[in-house]
């Protein structure tokens, strides 16, 4: 077993955990940080999305040994304070739009849709509705027509 | 054409004699005794539907129109004693504990809703919970038929009305002034002298130190203030900021992570692990013991389990249905189709038969449960829409006396009719058992769609007989591998069955098809039957039972005959509806979807009806199967025919949440697409060969309507209708109908990719696929 450090939601962390154990299980069965959900661990149904270094990525499928102490990973828990407010736009969109069903997958699909808002941003275009069709993550409850509307919401005021 | 039936919420309207002054209606209730407020009402005294059981069966109308299966439940429920509570805290709160599963259907913030309208509190001072296993509410604790709505609805307005007039006498006998005088609003009772007090300040002086029984008045429709009105969930944010806790988020001390490795085929069995050491010394591991079904393994992560599961040899027993695959159980469900009794008119029939493949109810969160069973006691922790069948069952293999077993439930992420069971939990208790420590079992992903639950193959034929324009009969006779109702619903029926309006000695399943299945057109002489092959899958209701898969038969067979009469479908259906509020829903739905407007080659639209639940919904959705639409490029997904614009226009009899029911509508559209085009099991030597969700194809954004519309029709009653599962066949039937007439060619065989298999399969061993490791690789 070994210690492994990085930054989780704005903290430098250390953690001891066995090199291949997927970061999604550092994360939720030995720090108790429960926010990125898992659906599939096989990098399908995108429920356990986060960011590293502010990109969207699926830990469940990342090994905690590939994470350098450098890395800074945002879990739901900590997209907040990205922009030092008490909710992120992209969360407050979700909220207006009423968006959520069970709930389970929106954690992750507000982060893969707060990401593929800033890919758009940084890609100097406007978000379009390709760009909607190429989310992965499943909701089995079917919101993603609220989803959609909330996600160009958000962008608005990102 | 024939005079129209009775409106099914005819029957729910209330008797002029119960309503006092302003249309309100006089209920009673308990004031329990209690530190603080409490109030408790049976589900007898106030129940939602009038039990009209005894009335005889009318010979006309088929019995799921008279009474259905919500009604059955409220029937069934009614003999409990237990009660329900709407109780008041000191700090101005009240919390009701609702005796119900939430698993996303909003039914939490409905109640909320229901308790804020009559006692006049503000939402956010409401608190909702969810009530552990409680065996005297008997039957009461079973989520499922879209009946919650129904069957709440008038037993928690009553204890919350009666809440509040305690509170007004309560504060009328502090400031020596009649009641009359005083008025509420906001959680505080204000006097004529501008007196006020907030509930909390009274919570204590209200309660009462014998129960008695009292009475109040409910407020009538149109003085609902909340009731109505569009409310966001009560658990949105707890949601938006992971803060919602769900059953796999749930920390019990010492209850490690435990996965099973499971054998190859459905229900399969151990007979020895070669390995036992190895596994055990897996790092990580702290446990490895056979189970009924697997091999079970506990460790510190998931992940560690999943690694140990990589290296179990085991030699596995046969399970139930080794032999099957789809093409055996399609043959064995056409043997079992039930004869027509009408013979065909020669050139004026219609004769068809549909395919509906096993689907998966597996919902996003995997089933999980956490077991602590000790030696004379145990504790369960799991999303169970039946707790107290669970806790009496569980109890029962543990071998221990019932109450020794507390069964917690859990807030689940979905259910789709999954949580009926308590598969897992019962997992939980015999792996907790055998290894004499706390678990948290999860199934993996894979073992959801390979060993959990499905919604189970059927076949529907329909026979129709026309002549000049007439509809001469209508014959649909349905086959299914049994659908498992040992969840407890059996009881009911069997405690309630000399009540019921259906004749002879129907099976359970023939019992709830009948009650819920009803043909909405004037054809004549209408039959629909069902018969069931008793193969031993792991089956189950998935949001809805019949519905979906019989209706869309029927619609499609009803676009074909409206063909064959010259008919345009919109305008056949209106020259045969029977059912009035369909109809103008039907009548809508046309208007604002601008029916029969010109598409281009290869998109049409496409129509679906269908009443149940004491609903009634029109679909019309627009699908595009053209050749640059059907192959556009996506990776690891099924692109096919997309549903380009959907409109759902909903008569829920009362709306309570018009945004909760708009968010049911658009859910169950999307269950409807992925059963139409792209969701499916394919069953191989006893297994599915499904193992993931790239290649379950459950509707994806890629697959989903860019133009979704729900309309909801003014009120047509006093009581809601079930909603959570009323949009699915519907909008099934419209995607199956705008299919047929795009591309010319009805489809028989649901969904209508299942023919061509689109992904590679996950080996059957291990049984749960190792993670990847190139997340890394994939950052967007
Ligand atoms: S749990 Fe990570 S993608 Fe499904
Ligand atoms: S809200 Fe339930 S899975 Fe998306």
């Amino acid at each position: 077993m070994a210690t492994h450090t990085f930054k989780l939601n704005g903290k430098q962390i250390s953690v001891d955990a066995e090199d291949n154990v997927r970061l999604l299980w550092v994360l939720r069965d030995l720090l108790g940080v429960t926010g990125p959900k898992y659906g599939c661990a096989l990098e399908v149904c995108k429920s356990c999305t986060s960011h590293i270094n502010g990109k969207a990525f699926n830990p469940c499928s990342v090994q905690v040994k590939d994470i350098q102490p450098a890395d800074e990973i945002t879990t739901i828990e900590g997209l907040p304070a990205t922009v030092g407010k008490e909710l992120h736009p992209m969360q407050q969109a979700w909220l207006d739009m009423d968006v959520s069903q069970c709930g389970y997958c929106q954690p992750g699909q507000i982060m893969a849709a707060v990401a593929k808002v800033k890919q758009a941003q940084a890609e100097g275009r406007e978000l379009t509705e390709a760009d909607l069709d190429e989310l992965r993550n499943i909701c089995r409850c079917g919101t993603y027509s609220r989803i959609r509307e909330a996600i160009k919401a958000g962008a608005e005021d990102m | 054409m024939a005079e129209h039936r009775r409106s099914p919420n005819q029957s729910a309207e209330m008797a002029a004699d119960e309503r006092g002054r302003l249309g309100r209606r006089r209920v009673l209730g308990y004031l329990i005794a209690a530190p603080t407020l409490a109030v408790g009402v049976t589900w007898i005294a106030n129940s939602n539907d009038p039990q009209t059981a005894d009335a005889a069966v009318p010979t006309l109308p088929q019995p799921e129109q008279i009474f259905d299966l919500g009604d059955l439940q409220n029937l069934a429920a009614a003999p409990t004693s237990g009660l329900i509570s709407v109780q008041l805290r000191t700090d101005g709160t009240a919390y009701f504990a609702v005796p119900r599963a939430e698993v996303g259907q909003g039914m939490t913030t409905a109640i909320a809703m229901m308790v804020a309208e009559e006692l006049d509190l503000p939402m956010d001072k409401v608190s909702i919970g969810l009530a552990d296993a409680r065996p005297e509410l008997l039957m009461n604790q079973l989520t499922g038929g879209s009946n919650s709505m129904r069957s709440m609805f008038l037993p928690v307005r009553t204890a919350a009305a009666i809440a509040r007039q305690r509170l007004v006498e309560t504060a009328a006998a502090q400031w020596g002034t009649p009641a009359s005088n005083l008025t509420t609003r906001d959680g505080v009772v204000s006097g004529p002298t501008g007196r006020t007090a907030t509930y909390g300040s009274l919570a204590e002086a209200a309660a009462t130190s014998t129960t008695i029984t009292v009475s109040a008045e409910l407020k009538s429709r149109s003085e609902f203030t909340v009731l109505g009105r569009p409310h966001n969930r009560v658990d949105a944010v707890d949601i938006v900021t992971g803060r919602k806790q769900f059953g796999m988020d749930r920390q019990v001390p010492n209850a490690k992570p435990t996965m099973v490795a499971r054998p190859p085929t459905i229900n399969g069995t151990v007979k020895s692990i070669n390995n036992l050491a190895a596994v055990r010394a897996m790092p990580g591991i702290t446990d490895v013991v056979a189970i009924s079904h697997g091999v079970a393994i506990r460790g510190d992560t998931f992940g560690q389990c999943i690694d140990a599961i990589q290296v179990v040899d085991a030699t596995w027993g046969p399970g139930t249905v080794d032999n099957e695959s789809d093409a055996t159980v399609l043959a064995k469900l056409r043997a079992a189709q039930l004869p027509m009794a009408v013979p065909p008119l020669l050139s004026n029939t219609i004769d068809a038969e549909f395919v509906f493949a096993f689907a998966s109810n597996s919902p996003l969160e995997p089933d999980c449960a956490i077991a602590d069973v000790r030696p004379d006691s145990a504790e369960i922790w799991a999303s169970l829409k039946v707790p107290i069948v669970a806790q009496e069952d569980i109890a029962k293999q543990l071998g221990l006396p019932i109450h020794a077993v507390k069964v917690h439930v859990n807030q689940a992420g979905g259910s789709f009719g999954r949580h009926l069971f308590h598969d897992v939990a019962a997992e939980a208790a015999e792996i907790s058992q055998k290894m004499g420590k706390p678990v948290k079992l999860s199934w993996s992903r894979t073992d959801n769609f390979r060993q959990g639950r499905t919604h189970p193959m059927c076949t529907s034929r329909v026979r129709v007989n026309y002549l000049a324009g007439n509809v001469l009969s209508y014959e649909q006779r349905h086959t299914s591998v049994q659908t498992d109702f040992g969840h407890g619903l059996g009881e009911m029926i069997t405690s309630t069955a000399a009540h019921l309006p259906v004749a002879g000695n129907l099976s359970f399943a023939e019992t709830i098809f009948t009650l819920s299945q009803s043909s909405p057109y004037n054809f004549g002489v209408t039959t629909q039957l069902l018969n069931e092959i008793p193969l031993k899958f792991n089956t189950g209701s998935m949001r809805n039972i019949y519905s979906p898969n019989v209706v869309c038969a029927e619609e499609l067979v009803v676009d074909r005959l409206a063909a064959k009469l010259g008919q345009d479908p919109v305008r056949f259906r209106r020259n045969f509806l029977r059912d009035k509020r369909l109809l103008a829903a039907l009548n809508k739905a046309a208007e604002v979807g601008e029916w029969g407007k010109a598409m281009p080659k290869g998109m049409a639209q496409g129509v679906g009806l269908h009443a149940e639940y004491r609903g009634a919904v029109a679909a019309l959705v627009e699908i595009d199967c053209r050749p640059e639409t059907v192959n556009r490029p996506i990776p690891d997904g099924v692109s096919g025919p997309r549903v380009t614009k959907a409109l759902i226009v909903v008569d829920p009899g009362f709306c309570i949440n018009p945004r909760g029911l708009e968010a049911q509508m658009i859910g169950g559209l999307q269950d409807a697409i992925a059963l139409a085009l792209t969701s499916s099991l394919h069953i191989k030597d006893g297994i599915p060969l499904e193992g993931s969700w790239d290649n379950y194809f459950y509707t994806r954004q890629w697959n989903t309507p860019r133009d979704v519309q729900v309309l909801i029709m003014p009120n047509t009653s006093d009581s809601p209708s079930g909603a959570g599962e009323l949009a699915v066949a519907p909008a099934f039937a419209a995607v199956a109908c705008a299919y047929a007439r795009a591309t010319g060619t009805m489809p028989t065989y649901f969904p209508i990719n299942h023919g061509k298999l689109g992904f590679e399969p996950h080996p059957l061993e291990p049984s749960t696929p190792q993670s990847p490791t190139d997340g890394l690789d994939h950052t967007f």
